[in-house]
């Protein structure tokens, strides 16, 4: 039985322009100790998933289930989320960020000091405890909120783009960093990115998304051997991966960037006529 | 350091001008006089006039409207951030209230609250509470939504993600707010204290300017900016100590 299944998930906006469809019929399922990415164009309903699966998006249809029973609105404890901005607390230390859920939690200092600086040693970070955020790179900044998520202790670790914002170089350190911690703690993860590289390295499976609605494409099972690092980028099986998931999201975001084209032309139409 | 040392010479530059210009005739000495002789009139209007006394209590008074301005300041920013319809319908009416120059009412207050230190603090906090009520909306509006959707995806109750999130992410914008309100604050009590002729340091302005006696009266408007630094290092003092960002 899969940890987090969604079935059927549809969502719908009302926008000046009409209802638009962002999420259409979406299904798929992680087992225990599963890393799978959800991979699409801009536009795509990626986040839209993100926030229905974490249960910050309520009003919509289908179903969403760990363990195997339906979440009925609101955020889960068994489902821990890390976002793609910036999101550490500026007014609190490296440790004090990390020791944040625990201390929601009621968990008394000295305990919840001492546990959170094993998460803060396990994403590469001692060292900086007494730190200030803003003392911090981006990177390190991400992965403070990865280990602040890590701290929850959460079944499933959901993930919107969280490598977003960083350089390239930055990006593969720190997927070779999250994909460490995902195999030391054999931990359930969902990935949202837009990033073919990022979520080959990283996947057992990639689940490939249309451009609106956003619907399930198709589902690339990645057969690279683990452990895995950085290194395999080079490797000739994972650029033929990388090559084969391209091929279905070429489709959907050109299909993306004519309908953005269209969209802004006839919006300038409008404003000429007006 | 250097800074502070910067700023300690620019004073002491700018009283040995004003000195040399009262000296050289170019600023009349029956307006302002020497700083040479306000500095000298300190140890007087200390022993006879009881400056210490009437410093202690116009600082009671701002100290007491601090605390009204950080009570309920805070509070109604909180409250019109939480009631979309309030704010929308009382937001512009506190901004006007904000200019408006409340000290004019002082004889509303002296009908209500007696000629009392009362009248003085009540005309003190509600000058300076638009500005409280404002930054604090400001502040809390202002926090980033992703903060909040951290606290959410924590199961944060309203209560912890106002005391958690919301709280300490408005709290520069919060504190700049107090440090305005204070400074309206201060200016009405001093100047309603002036014109009442009672309390502390206003009423002693006044009755140093009715007897033209300048030196004094200039060095009792000492007392008023040391009431101004104390307060301001007061609030920065408290800032750093809730909110240890640099």
């Amino acid at each position: 039985m899969p940890v987090l299944e969604a079935r059927g998930l549809a969502k719908r906006f009302h926008s000046n322009e009409g209802v638009v469809v962002a999420v259409e019929d979406f299904s798929f399922g992680v087992a225990a100790g599963e890393f799978v990415s959800i991979i699409g164009p801009s536009g795509c309903g990626k986040s839209t998933v993100f926030n229905i699966v974490g249960g910050l998006l309520g009003d919509y249809d289908g179903e969403v289930l760990v363990d195997g029973a339906v979440i009925h609105g609101g955020t889960h404890p068994s489902i821990g989320m890390v976002f793609q901005e910036e999101s550490t607390f500026p007014w609190r230390t490296v440790l004090e960020n990390v020791a944040f859920p625990l201390e929601i939690a009621g968990m008394a200092k000295a305990e919840r000091l001492d546990r959170a600086a094993h998460f803060v040693a396990l994403v590469g970070l001692q060292g900086f405890e007494r730190r200030l955020p803003e003392e911090l790179s981006g990177g390190m900044r991400q992965r403070v909120a990865i280990a602040r998520t890590l701290a929850s202790n959460p079944k499933i670790l959901l993930m919107d783009e969280p490598f977003a914002a960083l350089d390239a170089q930055t990006r593969l350190l720190l997927g070779d960093k999250v994909l460490q911690i995902q195999q030391e703690l054999k931990q359930t993860t969902v990935l949202i990115t837009h990033n073919l590289d990022e979520a080959v390295q990283l996947s057992d499976r990639v689940l490939v998304m249309t451009y609106r609605p956003g619907r399930l494409k198709r589902v690339v099972d990645i057969g690279l051997p683990h452990p895995r690092s950085g290194d395999i980028v080079g490797s000739r099986e994972f650029g033929d991966y990388v090559a084969a998931i391209w091929h279905d999201l070429r489709e959907e975001a050109s299909r993306g960037i004519a309908d953005d084209e269209s969209r802004l032309r006839g919006a300038g139409a409008t404003a000429k006529r007006a | 350091m250097v800074a502070r040392i910067t700023g300690i010479a620019v004073v002491v530059a700018v009283c040995a001008l004003v000195e040399g210009l009262i000296r050289a005739g170019l600023i009349n000495a029956y307006v302002v006089p020497l700083p040479s002789q306000i500095l000298a009139s300190i140890p007087r209007i200390v022993v006879e006039e009881h400056v210490l006394a009437r410093f202690g209590q116009t600082m009671q008074e701002v100290v007491a409207a601090a605390a009204l301005l950080a009570v309920f300041g805070i509070s109604l920013g909180a409250l019109f951030y939480k009631s979309p319809l309030l704010r929308r319908a009382c937001e512009s009416w506190v901004g006007a209230w904000a200019a408006a120059p409340i000290v004019l009412v002082y004889p509303l207050f002296l009908v209500i609250f007696g000629r009392s230190a009362t009248t003085i603090v009540m005309i003190g906090f509600a000058a300076g509470l638009p500005p409280v009520i404002l930054k604090t909306l400001e502040g809390l509006v202002a926090t980033r939504r992703v903060l909040l959707d951290v606290g959410r995806s924590f199961r944060l109750d309203g209560r912890q993600q106002f005391a958690k999130i919301l709280l300490p992410a408005a709290l520069p914008t919060i504190f700049v707010g107090f440090r305005l309100g204070l400074i309206f604050a201060m200016i009405n009590i001093v100047g309603v204290e002036f014109l009442i002729n009672f309390g502390g340091l206003g009423q002693l302005i006044n009755e140093l300017a009715e007897r033209y006696d300048l030196p004094g009266t200039y060095g009792a408007i000492l007392f008023v900016v040391l009431t101004s630094v104390l307060f301001f290092a007061a609030t920065e003092w408290l800032e750093r100590r809730l909110r240890p960002m640099r």
